[in-house]
């Protein structure tokens, strides 16, 4: 069979096997049957399917079954109760920790977009050989691949009490007292989440920038744009699916952050995802069950509208 | 777009300059600080140059279990690599054959790379404690840990094949290449440099990954939740000579896979095309 073009094998009326025998008609059956598409994709598909199962839907689902739950002091019960939900829904601090969440993620969504927008432009625009591009690239890519929490601790020795900006701002004169706030305040959390993320930014902004048809530009500019008209009329429009993605990126990990938030607020900050993580080392399972389905529930109404304004399969 | 560069061009340079610094400075702050002397703090002054808080690390009782997590943390990021990679190639050609339900299974894969990783942390560890298993780094911590590789090893499976010219594979078949025989001699060869990326992202995020085996990992920590745990109860040097050497580490792991991507563009412009040379 090998021999035989592929492509030949659906025009013939009725597949003739070669040779009799029960076991190359099932080869043969096989073959067909492998030729179906939905059933080889099916097959292909297959472990990530499972994995995806077992290690995110499942897990969806106990989390959504939990949040019915009861607890203890030292355990928790089955149970179908609303008592979690009910808490949640009435503590004022709930309402307050989901507009700081809103806030972080409103704020670094600003500043990534504003500083990931101007790197990705320079590099796609600027920078005129394609090696330099790689090569610049690079450079704003390689932080992505090390640890975030090393980079959180790294800003340590800058914004504390005696680090190096309050040191240069005094010596500066610029100051008197060191700033209380640069360390452990919303300004640090801010500041390292528009650190950690900026990247998640310039790589897709870059690859729609890197897809533009140059020749859209120079028309731009033979029909007497500007260098602005041209950003405000013909860049930033073709440039909305990789600022679509990247904002997806950006926001999310913003919003399920725990650790930065911990970290950099010095424990005096709270976003949900820390409401979620006190939940748990204190054992409530059930009610840190219940902020995490309002919190899904919030994250992905978000990705459901921004999704509305990009096919991601097809700008990738 | 040639001759004089405009103005703009200075102002965006600086601006990419400072951003650059901004990116690197304070991990270079921390990799000059790791050489503390034995007196030094935290933030500057430098009392004195030494390798005191390196050797520190080789000390046990210093710091903990640094040197177990690592190896974890070693030998579950190549696991999490293969799997990665593996799953991600399969995933990538399932997806090209448009089957029916794949666009359910495409949102399952959005939903895992914007679902906040406390919930899969809590979600799985929920699931094995209450079916009374053990949690454990190579199980529950492998499985959670794919959850956010696999959705970056498909992304990038997606763009390949987006670009991929289906006339290659047409003309294997049209010279009587199996199904098997075009994707080992034609497709996976066509995108052998993709894959490395597949396999730089999915070892980089598993060795550096926090809060998706913060609850999966059980009683023995990998890397991560050591550096996590030191930075509640460390305040000494130590633990920047300890980022300091991760963070070496990652750099001398993208080196690996940034020169395996070089040779490889390198060999195939040597080589180039094997037409003609009978077959494969």
């Amino acid at each position: 069979m090998g021999f035989f073009p592929f492509r030949v094998v659906p025009y013939r009326p009725f597949p003739v096997p070669r040779g009799r025998g029960y076991t190359i008609r099932a080869g043969a059956q096989m073959r067909n049957l492998m030729k179906n598409r939905h059933l080889s994709g099916w097959l292909l598909a297959a472990p990530l399917s499972v994995v995806l199962l077992c290690f995110l839907v499942l897990p969806i689902v106990m989390i959504v079954v939990v949040s019915f739950w009861g607890a203890t002091e030292f355990s928790i019960y089955p149970a179908f109760q609303f008592d979690n939900y009910q808490f949640l829904f009435t503590s004022p601090v709930t309402y307050s920790v989901f507009f700081n969440t809103f806030k972080y993620a409103a704020i670094t969504w600003v500043f990534t977009l504003l500083i990931g927008f101007t790197v990705a432009y320079f590099l796609a625009f600027h920078v005129r050989s394609l090696t330099w591009q790689i090569a610049l690239f690079l450079l704003c890519t390689i932080p992505f691949w090390t640890s975030n929490i090393i980079r959180m601790i790294s800003w340590i020795p800058f914004l504390g009490r005696n680090g190096l900006a309050n040191s240069t701002l005094i010596s500066w004169g610029v100051i008197d007292e060191p700033l209380e706030w640069l360390l452990f305040s919303d300004f640090s959390v801010i500041l390292a989440f528009v650190h950690l993320y900026t990247l998640f930014m310039v790589v897709p902004i870059f690859n729609t920038m890197m897809r533009i048809d140059r020749s859209l530009i120079e028309a731009a500019y033979d029909n007497g744009a500007s260098g602005f008209q041209t950003l405000t009329n013909v860049i930033i429009p073709l440039t909305k699916p990789g600022i679509m993605i990247g904002s997806i990126f950006v926001v999310t990990l913003v919003m399920g952050d725990f650790i930065t938030v911990r970290f950099m607020s010095g424990s005096q900050s709270a976003n949900v995802g820390r409401l979620i993580s006190n939940d748990i080392a204190l054992l409530q399972y059930p009610s840190a069950a219940a902020t995490a389905v309002v919190l899904l529930a919030t994250v992905l109404l978000i990705i459901a509208v921004l999704l509305r304004f990009v096919d991601i399969r097809k700008e990738l | 777009m040639t001759g004089k560069r405009p103005r703009s061009f200075y102002v965006l340079a600086a601006f990419f300059s400072l951003f650059l610094l901004f990116l690197y400075g304070p991990t270079l702050t921390i990799a000059i600080l790791s050489f503390q002397g034995p007196q030094g703090g935290l933030t500057f002054p430098m009392r004195g140059v030494s390798t005191h808080w390196f050797r520190d690390l080789f000390e046990q009782q210093a710091v903990g279990d640094i040197w177990g997590s690592f190896a974890r943390s070693l030998v579950l990021g190549l696991m999490v690599m293969v799997t990665t990679v593996v799953v991600s190639v399969m995933g990538g050609l399932a997806f090209r054959k448009r089957f029916a339900g794949s666009s359910v299974i495409f949102y399952l894969v959005i939903t895992s790379l914007v679902i906040p990783s406390i919930l899969i942390s809590l979600g799985v560890g929920l699931i094995f404690s209450q079916s009374g298993l053990n949690v454990h780094w190579s199980t529950s911590g492998y499985g959670s840990q794919l959850t956010w590789t696999l959705p970056f090893g498909l992304l990038i499976m997606f763009a390949v094949f987006n670009r991929f010219d289906p006339s290659f594979e047409e003309a294997a078949r049209d010279q009587g290449a199996s199904n098997w025989q075009t994707v080992r001699h034609v497709v996976l060869p066509i995108i052998a440099p993709s894959l490395i990326g597949v396999a730089l992202f999915g070892f980089t995020l598993s060795y550096d990954e926090f809060a998706r085996t913060l609850l999966t990992a059980g009683s023995y920590n990998t890397l991560p939740l050591e550096i996590y745990g030191m930075t509640t109860n460390v305040t000494t040097p130590v633990i920047f000579a300890l980022g300091t050497l991760t963070t070496v580490f990652s750099l001398l792991v993208i080196a690996v896979f940034l020169c395996a991507v070089w040779v490889q563009a390198r060999r195939r412009a040597r080589l180039g095309s094997d037409a003609g040379k009978g077959m494969v």
